[in-house]
């Protein structure tokens, strides 16, 4: 039997990005499982009693060394802001490419902290900054400073010691450019080096705790207890910035998104499943229920979608005990039917996330493909003809082309760069300054004014003789030219109607990175968490790959 | 050092910023990038026209002819690179094209350049007199190193390469024969076993 891959234009629209969650496709899941084999050590640990000064530590297989270096200062707690605007941080990081030199350290001692104010070198590949949960860590260190294991409800509470506020790579600020490292085997997979940095902070924050706890106390201080460290994730706060990030790299877009409906579609595929691989599904979907019960956040909005997604995972659990016979044929693809009649779409999401538990074979391979050589594809082919185009905006946008611009509500928004902190912003183009800086991100609006464009345009011109005199609708002219190779590369949504969510544009990025507990806390910025329940990295070379579905606080 | 990608970024929004659309800002961001990758001065030269853009008004030539004589001003490098980038597959039925009075011309090379790859040939050009050969975007050489790029180029001559070898069949040939020491002389009993096959296909 032959499944069809999803409809982009069902698949592609913001509220089913916006509930799409974890899987083993996810870029901290396959990060761990590439550097599962390399060597971890901590090369330098140079903190005062108060925990404040600087940390390396390494990843190593034979001659490739990758060193994260960790500076740890002092601030006032009114200085403390995950905001983008904030100029000092708790602790500051980089991922440095090899051996950090004495003067290496020196160097970063003055730049890393400064974060967007600072300049790094083409010898340093990720740079971010992460601020205390003040509440969580004075407590751990208060109560491992009393020879106590802290409170693991309130641990449970918020999952993490530290949040990053921001994690840089590709160049930013002087950064290696990716063309520099994009040979290397070991990041043959998006966002792989982010990974490592943010991995390592965790480690630093378990060491911090303990060393700030020890000072506090050397008579009677404890360790925190390792099996409640493997809980605690990385906290994580995001804004607009990640936003057009997954506008402006349509085909890194499409092969994320290509991989996991390829993954769905040879599940569905499946004729006869493994008793042990429909009991590992089954596993992981009712261990998986401690996820939802422990997300907490305040947003009346999220709190809704998980509470649908809690009721519906629940009927699934049922329908499966019930209901299900695994020894029929294809039942993953009886299942995924069964999930669109009857549950909501964070929900089928979910589930189609847990699907790829069992195989392997089927996921690892895509990991391989989820990377984009965008350069490939940028540029236009003007020989094609009007005709052509116009054929392709008709296939690919239908959508798109049902909206009427003219109306308000459809163009209420726009995008813009902040010039104080150089950031997106979105805003109401109908009551602030500013839209006529427009970034071009209304690709919907604009992919409708090329068609209408194109309908009053000769069907034999080729696209160079078109662009001549409509020179403004080249950004779109390529995309739609992208889109014709690559189905899943555009949102098929309004990313500036009045309806517009922009925290589903995140959130899709951040399932790929395989955030967990989305906490919006508006329509425009989230929290989330990262890696709870992953292995220690002294753990790595033999771990259980389903850690996410078995956190325990 | 900033990085290709902080170059691009920032090329694109000047570009914006300058009056030039979207679309052909993402070109001229990556057609700089590329100079600035081989060491050529495209950060600077694209300064001094943006600052020049402002008091000049520089020509634009839509449709590229095989003789191309601005009427009045210099030809801005951005538009006259975007129409040969988007015409280079008609372009390519000239052997040369002739271009008067072109504003820093090392702007237009570049996309050119790039040009060469999509057509999948080398492209020589002269500057005046100077000469850049353009690699199929690999990489662009030239005898201008340590020279200053000229702001104006009189006469700029474009000419599309045909694919042929650098070297003649008789350097090509001896280097072949040498080449064969490394091969094994068949006996008769290497013929019919070593390849796996039969020797006839009669079935």
């Amino acid at each position: 039997m032959k499944v069809e891959l999803r409809d982009p234009n069902k698949i592609m629209k913001l509220s089913r990005l916006g509930s799409f969650h974890q899987s083993k496709l996810s870029f901290l899941r396959s990060f761990l499982n590439e550097f599962k084999e390399w060597e971890y050590k901590r090369d330098l640990f140079n903190l005062n009693e108060n925990g404040f000064g600087e940390a390396v530590y390494s990843y190593k297989k034979n001659k490739r060394v990758y060193s994260l270096v960790c500076f740890a200062n002092e601030i006032k707690d009114e200085e403390r802001s995950d905001r983008v605007i904030a100029t000092k941080w708790d602790a500051a990081f980089t991922l440095h490419d090899g051996v950090p030199t004495k003067k290496d350290i020196e160097r970063l001692k003055n730049e890393v902290p400064k974060q967007e104010v600072g300049r790094l070198s083409y010898k340093e590949l990720t740079l971010s900054r992460a601020n205390k949960s003040i509440r969580i860590y004075n407590h751990v260190v208060e109560s491992l400073s009393k020879g106590k294991q802290p409170d693991l409800n309130l641990l449970s509470k918020v999952g993490y010691l530290y949040r990053t506020t921001a994690v840089y790579g590709s160049g930013k600020f002087g950064l290696a450019d990716r063309f520099r490292i994009k040979n290397r085997k070991e990041i043959n997979g998006p966002f792989r080096l982010e990974m490592m940095l943010v991995y390592l902070v965790r480690q630093f924050t378990f060491d911090q705790v303990n060393h700030t706890a020890y000072h506090k106390n050397p008579k009677k201080a404890v360790k925190l207890d390792d099996n409640i460290c493997k809980n605690l994730g990385i906290g994580n706060s995001t804004g607009l910035g990640m936003a057009p990030f997954i506008v402006n790299h349509p085909t890194l877009l499409n092969n994320w998104i290509l991989s996991r409906e390829k993954a769905l579609k040879e599940i569905r595929e499946i004729k006869d499943v493994k008793s042990q691989d429909s009991d590992l599904f089954i596993d992981c979907i009712k261990k998986s229920l401690r996820n939802i019960t422990s997300w907490n956040t305040d947003s009346k909005y999220q709190q809704k979608k998980i509470s649908s997604l809690l009721k519906d995972v629940e009927k699934f659990i049922n329908f499966i005990d019930k209901d299900f016979n695994f020894e029929s044929e294809y039942p993953f693809n009886k299942i995924y039917q069964w999930l669109e009649q009857n549950t909501c779409e964070e929900c089928i999401e979910y589930i189609v996330s847990i699907m790829m538990e069992p195989y392997n074979n089927i996921v690892n391979p895509l990991i391989k493909e989820m990377s984009s050589d965008e350069e490939k594809y940028f540029n236009i082919p003007t020989y094609r003809k009007v005709e052509e185009l116009r054929n392709i905006i008709e296939a690919k946008y239908p959508n798109i082309l049902d909206i009427n611009f003219e109306e308000k509500e459809n163009n209420k928004n726009f995008w813009f760069i902040s010039k104080n902190k150089e950031e997106p912003r979105l805003a109401d183009r109908f009551e602030e300054h500013g839209s006529e800086l427009e970034q071009p991100l209304a690709i919907a609006r604009d992919i409708k004014k090329l068609y209408d464009k194109l309908l009053v345009s000769k069907n034999s011109l080729t696209i160079a003789e078109f662009l001549i005199s409509n020179s403004e609708l080249r950004h779109v002219v390529r995309r739609a030219f992208i889109v014709e190779k690559f189905p899943y590369s555009e949102i098929q949504d309004n990313t500036i109607g009045k309806d517009l969510m922009p925290i589903d544009m995140l959130r899709l990025k951040l399932s790929f990175f395989g955030a967990l507990k989305f906490d919006p806390r508006s329509d425009k910025w989230l929290r989330i968490c990262m890696f709870q329940g992953a292995p220690l990295p002294n753990e790595l070379k033999s771990y259980d790959e389903q850690w996410v579905y078995k956190t325990n606080i | 050092m900033k990085s290709l990608s902080e170059i691009e970024t920032t090329v694109k929004r000047a570009s914006k910023a300058a009056g030039y659309s979207w679309g052909v800002s993402e070109e001229t961001g990556k057609s700089i990038r590329l100079l600035e990758l081989f060491g050529l001065p495209g950060i600077k030269h694209l300064n001094e026209y943006f600052n020049e853009k402002n008091k000049i008004n520089f020509e634009n030539l839509n449709l590229i002819s095989e003789n191309n004589l601005s009427s009045n001003n210099p030809y801005c490098p951005i538009a006259l690179g975007i129409s040969f980038l988007d015409q280079i597959n008609i372009l390519e039925n000239f052997n040369k094209i002739e271009f008067r009075n072109i504003a820093y011309p090392i702007i237009f090379i570049s996309f050119i350049s790039r040009s060469s790859e999509i057509i999948g040939k080398k492209i020589y050009v002269k500057i005046d007199g100077k000469k850049i050969l353009l690699n199929l975007n690999v990489n662009i050489s030239s005898n201008f190193i340590d020279q200053e790029f000229p702001k104006i180029a009189d006469q700029v001559e474009v000419n599309l390469l045909e694919n042929k070898d650098n070297f003649t069949d008789h350097e090509w040939n001896n280097l072949y024969k040498l080449s064969e020491d490394t091969f094994v002389e068949e006996s008769d009993s290497l013929k019919e076993g070593a390849a796996g096959a039969g020797l006839t296909d009669n079935d």
